[in-house]
């Protein structure tokens, strides 16, 4: 039997409980989780960006050719059916990942630093933005993962960066083309210093000017920086002047740099980290700690996150928290005590429960409904919408369950250890046929919060 | 399991409970209704209701299509032709528009900030919400006289903060199919006994069932459909909202299909409604406007000053309300001045319509607003 710190870890930090498995209770285990989860590579990958870009470039000539042929719907049906084998991959990696307080942070940037898939050629970009651009770098510098999260092609292209051009630039000037300052504005609102930080529209101006240059190349999918896009000059961005020589990808790298460990950037994202794992409203003095370890160790992300596990509200029993959509369903499947290798991501089964529940949940994978990612708090997921598409769900995965010869009551064991109270393992006890047992269990407050 | 017949009977039932509705039933709402949209990600206002009387215009969108083939409407203004569903009505006098008006929110230029104060009703420049963080449409509801737990409709999956708050309102999404056995609905109802949050939501999701109607997608028409059908009912106000509007690139193309699903949106109310729609209000209302200029990618982007669409019998139509302040007076040199406090036509809609005393608006419903400057949007 785990024991209730054990649980609490396991689901506030983790992706739930696993029969047979003794999940961590102490946060050393839990910080030892990160370099490997760092270096360990993920159960199904997607497949190579290049081969990613192909196909979206034999979609594209298809249709020209042909712009309702049979060759272009082939290739877009490649596509989607490539989307969907990600999409149940990643809700597997979240399940049955070997470091799970890994996988929860990686989550976590990859909201922070939202791509959504929006039309094709996003389709094939966003699922590669956090393998490549979030995971290396979960456990190091924060400065780091800005620059590969905000540069990466798939963000580029999703913030309409591909599309901005320095007006006084050649190409500019030869095309009568401007800025897009979409990227410039979300990466200082949404990705570093919040939007009530200390920015101006001056300061989204200037760095979008700072970022022009960036785009991506369609054939490769590649991040390309075309000098002859760049806006000429300085640029002047919370105070300091950047670039001025011949224009370089470095330019916007050392504004990155400089954001990453501004006093504004340690706030926030010391507040959003809290707040994702703790509570809607975090203790502000663990937030204060994580702000000054953040300063201190200029964006070591551990150290920040040690801080956060250091504070006696990261092991209380208050669960404040609502569990997201795809954290329950990895949850309710990590419960189930399958193997990962037992389950296919081709098969149509799984992809209808993982998809289909996704999606009934309002919580599709890949496509948050814009830049600033999931909701956060316990009110906007909890609302007589939010709770009886969740027992909608439960109803469902009761069902499987219960075709699958599991036991309900076990099963409540399984999932939510010393959490099952006497209360609920009366209910689930009660439940007239197995599959409402499975039902009330995985619609319980107890599996629902963290 | 329980048929449709006993799930609309306890439906009902809790309907009518005293805990529910704490309602004097001597007293009802009256007849007028307001459908409120609230359209996510910006609606661009010139490139919508395009002022092709200002001189200014063809410099600032050398590429943008704002011209071609829009419908004119009093010889300064015209309608852009992914709007030519609305087109009717504007000749009916059933369709308006309020030109250069903007929530009070300034300068961060953020979707979410200015989202939040759209909804909220806060009179504060930097967003800040009111003390209780809750709808502007809401505290309006809590002090119609006779309002009911039906009296209001929030429709869609996503939230709504323009109707959360202290007073109790109807919920609806039309992705939710919802029915539950009499015994598991007990065995529920224990389940959350304890957690308030559950409870809560739970009693809220416990009338679904009565709606169980699937619809596949959320989309304007959908939409449109359910307010019909409660407004038609025991529902006075209905809300929902209708995003896509953020028109960075390629804005052509872009606004097309949201442009599309609130002319549907519009003219399915109007279509259901019937002789309903005589009292009815449709207010669309954006968190703000888009820059006056062009952006280098066919787009525009986050702006200031913008426009609202107003339709139904109950509003003074065929005619752009506001004061345009003309091109050559941006705000910052980038957007469109905001001239008026979109407020304010939402609070004197509130005012006229459901007898909410002007005090009341102007101090509990929108801080600080001021109704003289809307009086001209009623019919």
């Amino acid at each position: 039997m785990t024991t209730m710190r054990q649980s609490i870890a396991a689901t506030r930090f983790g992706t739930g409980l696993r029969p047979g498995a003794a999940p961590p209770d102490r946060a050393e285990d839990l910080l030892a989780e990160l370099a490997a989860g760092a270096s360990t590579p993920m159960l199904i990958p997607p497949s190579p960006l290049a081969e990613r870009a192909a196909a979206f470039k034999a979609f594209r000539e298809a249709r020209r050719a042909d712009p309702d042929g049979m060759e272009m719907k082939g290739q877009r049906r490649g596509m989607r059916e490539e989307f969907r084998r990600d999409s149940v991959a990643r809700v597997l990696q979240r399940a049955f990942g070997a470091h799970p307080f890994f996988e929860r942070l990686s989550a976590f940037w990859a909201d922070n630093f939202t791509t959504s898939a929006r039309g094709l050629a996003l389709v094939m970009l966003v699922p590669t933005h956090e393998p490549e651009a979030i995971r290396p770098h979960v456990a190091g510098r924060f400065a780091d993962l800005l620059k590969a999260a905000v540069l990466h092609p798939a963000m580029l292209a999703y913030l309409d960066q591909s599309a901005s051009v320095g007006p006084n630039s050649p190409a500019g000037k030869r095309r009568d083309r401007g800025l897009n300052e979409n990227l410039a504005r979300e990466v200082l609102e949404l990705h570093t210093l919040g939007a009530d930080g200390p920015y101006s529209q001056k300061d989204v101006t200037e760095f979008a000017e700072l970022l022009t240059g960036f785009m991506v190349n369609v054939g490769t999918g590649e991040r390309i920086f075309r000098p002859r896009v760049a806006e000429p000059g300085a640029e002047t961005v919370l105070g300091r002047s950047y670039g001025g020589g011949q224009a370089s990808p470095s330019d916007a790298e050392a504004f990155l740099e400089d954001l990453a460990v501004h006093p504004g950037t340690a706030r926030h994202l010391s507040h959003k980290l809290a707040a994702h794992f703790i509570a809607d409203a975090p203790p502000a003095d663990m937030v204060a700690r994580m702000e000054q370890e953040w300063l201190r160790t200029k964006g070591e992300l551990t150290a920040v996150y040690a801080a956060m596990l250091d504070h006696p509200a990261a092991w209380s029993d208050d669960r404040a928290k609502i569990r997201q959509p795809v954290e329950i369903i990895a949850a309710a499947l990590r419960a189930t005590g399958a193997k990962p290798d037992d389950l296919d991501p081709d098969r149509r089964q799984l992809q209808t429960g993982v998809i289909g529940g996704l999606s009934r949940l309002n919580q599709p994978m890949f496509r948050a409904p814009g830049p600033d990612g999931w909701p956060e708090d316990a009110a906007a997921w909890i609302t007589p919408q939010g709770l009886a598409a969740r027992l909608d769900w439960a109803t469902k995965m009761g069902r499987v369950f219960a075709e699958r010869g599991l036991d309900p009551r076990r099963y409540a064991i399984n999932a939510l250890g010393a959490l099952a109270d006497d209360e609920l393992r009366f209910l689930v006890g009660a439940a007239a046929e197995k599959w409402e047992g499975f039902a009330l269990a995985l619609a319980s407050p107890a599996f629902n919060r963290r | 399991m329980l048929t449709r017949r006993t799930l609309l009977a306890s439906a009902c039932s809790a309907a009518a409970s005293p805990l529910l509705t704490p309602v004097v039933f001597a007293a009802t709402p009256g007849e007028n209704r307001l459908v409120v949209i609230v359209l996510r990600g910006a609606m661009d206002g010139i490139g919508s209701v395009v002022p092709y009387g200002d001189n200014r215009l063809p410099e600032l969108r050398p590429t943008l299509a704002t011209a071609v083939g829009m419908a004119d409407l009093d010889g300064f203004y015209g309608l852009h032709p992914h709007f030519a569903g609305l087109q009717p009505l504007w000749q009916s006098g059933e369709l308006g528009f309020v030109h250069a008006v903007s929530t009070p929110y300034r300068d961060k230029r953020s979707h979410f900030d200015g989202q939040d104060a759209l909804e909220n009703g806060t009179g504060a420049m930097d967003g800040q919400m009111t003390g209780g963080r809750d709808g502007w449409l809401n505290r309006a509801i809590a002090r119609i006289p006779g309002a009911s737990a039906e009296t209001a409709i929030a429709i869609g999956q996503s939230r709504l903060l323009l109707m959360e708050g202290g007073a109790p309102v109807g919920s609806w999404s039309p992705a939710t199919e919802f029915a539950l056995a009499e015994d598991e609905r007990g065995l529920l109802a224990r389940l959350y006994a304890d957690d308030p949050l559950f409870r809560a939501a739970f009693e809220g999701a416990s009338g679904f069932s009565e709606m169980g109607r699937a619809v596949p997608r959320e989309n304007g028409r959908a939409l449109a459909e359910f307010a019909v059908e409660r407004l038609n009912g025991p529902a006075r106000i209905a809300a929902f909202s209708l995003g896509g509007w953020d028109t960075h690139r390629g804005q052509d193309n872009a606004i097309k299909n949201p442009a599309r699903q609130l002319a549907e949106a519009i003219t399915t109310l109007k279509a259901g409604l019937g002789a309903n729609w005589e009292r009815t209000a449709v207010v669309a209302v954006t968190e703000f406007g888009r820059t006056a200029r062009e952006n280098g990618s066919r787009g525009t982007d986050h702006g200031t000053g913008g426009a609202m669409v107003v339709a139904g019998g109950a509003l003074r139509g065929s005619k752009v309300h506001g004061r345009w302040p003309g091109l050559d007076n941006l705000y910052e040199d980038r957007d469109l001045m905001p001239t008026g406090d979109l407020r304010a036509w939402a609070g004197y809609t509130l005012h006229a319509l459901f007898g909410i005393s002007a005090v009341d608006v102007e101090r509990e419903v929108f801080p600080g607003v001021d109704l003289r400057e809307a009086k001209g949007i009623m019919a």
